[in-house]
């Protein structure tokens, strides 16, 4: 055993590790020769050539231990070329679409549906991103001319959103090709939130401010020694500086909401409890304008996917408006239902008022910021002009739809369909 | 989707043409998006920019019919290819239209710039101008799916789209009533709107011919014209605010 380990040192410690682990049986063959040896009377001659046959064998093993070391490598650099694309697609939290050469999708991942919808094995790219700037993007990488290639590009609707996208050749020879889109938004929005916040907020809040501004004028100059005047005005003016806070307060959330990323997939919502939630969180509002909160909840599940603070803030701004303005109505009505229809999966969410309605010609434009159908009532609501605008924006984020139905006289009912799966 | 010809060349003709009407989609969607920014936002040199890029959208328009003319002359198609060549003519004839449209918004921004109006009425026609877009996108991205099975959608929005435009008709008839120098600047804003909401006509329009590309039948017609504009006389039916 000695003289083969030295035999071996020369080629490494790895070898000599491969000895080491045949050396029973090496020793098994060396006692068998022996034993051969004594018993069967063989000639030295025939001893010494067993033994370096023997040493041969010994050998043999270390070549099969270098042969299945390269095999492992093999193995290994295999593993990461059969490692799946839809795996490795799925593992990217980005926006991801594989094509070919004719610009026909491959696979798109989880983060590329949720983002864009309707894009599936088969479809043309160039058919579903048909901005210009994402034409010679393709083009270009198509062609060749260029290897990999960036561009910026903004989707308007239905929610507006920036990515910088890079498109680039998949290894060499696949003929596979690999988009990635990465979030713009963000940074985008800070400014234009900026912008848009100043452009609302000033005009906005101009109003409170300049009758904050007229009182204290007043209470300084003609009406310094009249308590009673004192009072009334200290009370309008506490009345604008809360109705500044709140359209402050509103505006924040409708920029925070338009700040956020498309909707994680995979998180459902229960609708028949954020629904009651929203009902007991009204309740001291609901009696305070003395009106009955009527519930009518489908038997079952009521499962939709969503995000439930969102989805909690859309129904408390529907039945707190309902609560306000359908006040004279005595009762509002929350139902939850399946859709009927076929063709759209869903269920609906319906919160009907018995109070003066809505004319129709309002009807397609209050859920614009600040639209206001009558200015007066609004104030004394304490309406921001914006709960509606909020209701809107997380709908569109949730592929969902707001119906309104109205008749003067009536009452009006919000219906908010949410899409199953 | 589409089948596969014994002559791969065909293939590669019928795949340029919808790759064409494509790019003119994308023109058109860009051309209205920036037309109605420069109007709301108060910005001639998009105006002027949108108003130069209308040529693309007229040579895509030559070219498609060109190219369609001689596949039909090489290829005699039949049936669905025969469907897909003559509804890309029509598609990229509307989306030419689209794109008129839009011009005709940007060449109104300067009349409509020295008399600013209320800011809620350039909200109103945003808004007006989103429902169009939406409309426009999502027909196109039924063209590139060709789920049309789905198509219901173009209906309801079609419906709401005729329902804002009346509201804003009313809303800027009050302005001019309040305000004799409002008339010019309401009546280009008029106009404006009134080229948005035939935008969404034309998107319904493009609707229609994909359907009938797919299906080989004409979509399901029940389209009483719900534009109420023509119900609202001058003064008395006026909100008054």
């Amino acid at each position: 055993m000695t003289d083969l380990g030295a035999e071996q040192k020369g080629t490494g410690q790895a070898m000599a590790a491969r000895l080491w682990s045949s050396r029973w049986l090496l020793a098994a063959g060396v006692l068998a020769v022996l034993i051969a040896y004594g018993f069967a009377a063989i000639s030295a001659y025939v001893l010494i050539p067993a033994l370096l046959l023997l040493l041969a064998a010994a050998i043999l093993p270390v070549a099969g231990a270098r042969h299945s070391g390269e095999s492992a490598s093999a193995i290994e650099a295999m593993g990461l070329q059969r490692l799946s694309g839809e795996y490795l697609a799925a593992a990217v939290a980005d926006p991801l679409i594989i094509f070919d050469q004719a610009a026909t999708i491959v696979h798109a991942n989880a983060a590329a549906f949720a983002a864009f919808g309707g894009i599936a094995p088969g479809i043309s790219l160039p058919l579903k991103f048909r901005a210009p700037e994402m034409q010679t993007l393709l083009d270009s990488v198509l062609s060749g001319s260029v290897a990999s290639d960036v561009v910026d590009y903004t989707e308007k609707l239905p929610v507006e959103r920036a990515y910088r996208v890079s498109a680039s050749s998949v290894g060499h020879g696949t003929d596979l090709y690999v988009l990635v889109f990465k979030d713009q938004s963000e940074t985008r929005r800070i400014d234009r939130m900026r912008a848009d916040f100043i452009a609302n907020a000033s005009h906005e809040l101009r109003t409170p401010l300049a009758s904050i501004a007229g009182f204290i004028e007043t209470l300084r100059g003609p009406a310094r020694n009249d308590p009673a005047a004192r009072e009334q005005f200290l009370q309008i003016m506490q009345n604008q500086t809360g109705r500044m806070a709140r359209l402050i307060d509103d505006l924040l959330s409708l920029s925070r909401l338009e700040m956020k990323p498309y909707l994680k997939p995979g998180t459902e919502v229960d609708l028949r409890q954020t629904v009651d939630s929203v009902i007991d969180s009204l309740g001291p509002l609901a009696r305070e304008n003395n009106v009955a909160i009527e519930r009518d909840f489908a038997n079952g599940p009521l499962d939709v996917p969503g995000d439930r603070d969102e989805l909690f803030q859309v129904f408390e701004n529907l039945l707190e408006n309902a609560c306000k303005y359908g006040q004279s109505g005595g009762r509002v009505v929350v139902s939850i239902a399946r859709g009927d229809d076929v063709s759209e999966p869903g269920i609906d969410v319906t919160i009907r008022d018995f109070g003066p309605g809505i004319p129709e010609e309002h009807i397609p434009r209050i859920t614009e910021r600040f639209y206001r159908i009558d200015v007066e009532t609004s104030r004394t609501q304490k309406g921001t002009g914006l709960g509606l605008s909020i209701v809107k924006h997380i709908l569109t984020r949730h592929n969902a739809r707001l119906t309104i139905r109205s008749e003067v006289g009536k009452g009006a009912a919000f219906s908010v369909h949410l899409p199953a799966h | 989707m589409q089948s596969v010809h014994i002559m791969s060349a065909f293939d590669e003709e019928l795949k340029y043409l919808s790759k064409r009407i494509a790019a003119m989609g994308g023109h058109a969607e860009r051309m209205v998006e920036q037309a109605v920014a420069a109007l709301v936002n108060a910005d001639p040199g998009l105006a002027q920019k949108v108003i130069r890029d209308d040529v693309v959208l007229d040579e895509g328009q030559r070219e498609i019919d060109d190219k369609a003319i001689i596949i039909i002359a090489k290829r005699q198609p039949m049936a669905t290819d025969l469907r897909e060549i003559v509804g890309a003519i029509r598609i990229s004839a509307d989306l030419e239209r689209v794109g008129d449209l839009g011009k005709n918004v940007a060449k109104r921004v300067v009349a409509v710039i020295d008399g600013r109006q209320p800011t809620s009425l350039f909200r109103g026609l945003e808004a007006l101008a989103n429902l169009a877009l939406t409309q426009l996108k999502e027909v196109l991205d039924v063209y590139a799916s060709r789920s049309v099975d789905k198509i219901g959608f173009v209906r309801d929005r079609d419906d709401q789209i005729d329902a804002m435009y009346t509201s804003l008709f009313r809303e800027l008839l009050t302005y001019m009533m309040e305000d004799p120098r409002n008339i010019t600047p309401c009546t280009h804003l008029l106009f404006c709107a009134k080229n948005i909401e035939r935008i969404g006509d034309h998107a319904t329009n493009i609707a229609e011919t994909i359907y009938y590309i797919v299906t080989g039948d004409q979509m399901p017609a029940e389209r009483p014209k719900s534009d109420k504009t023509d119900k609202i006389g001058l003064p008395a039916a006026l909100p008054v605010k």
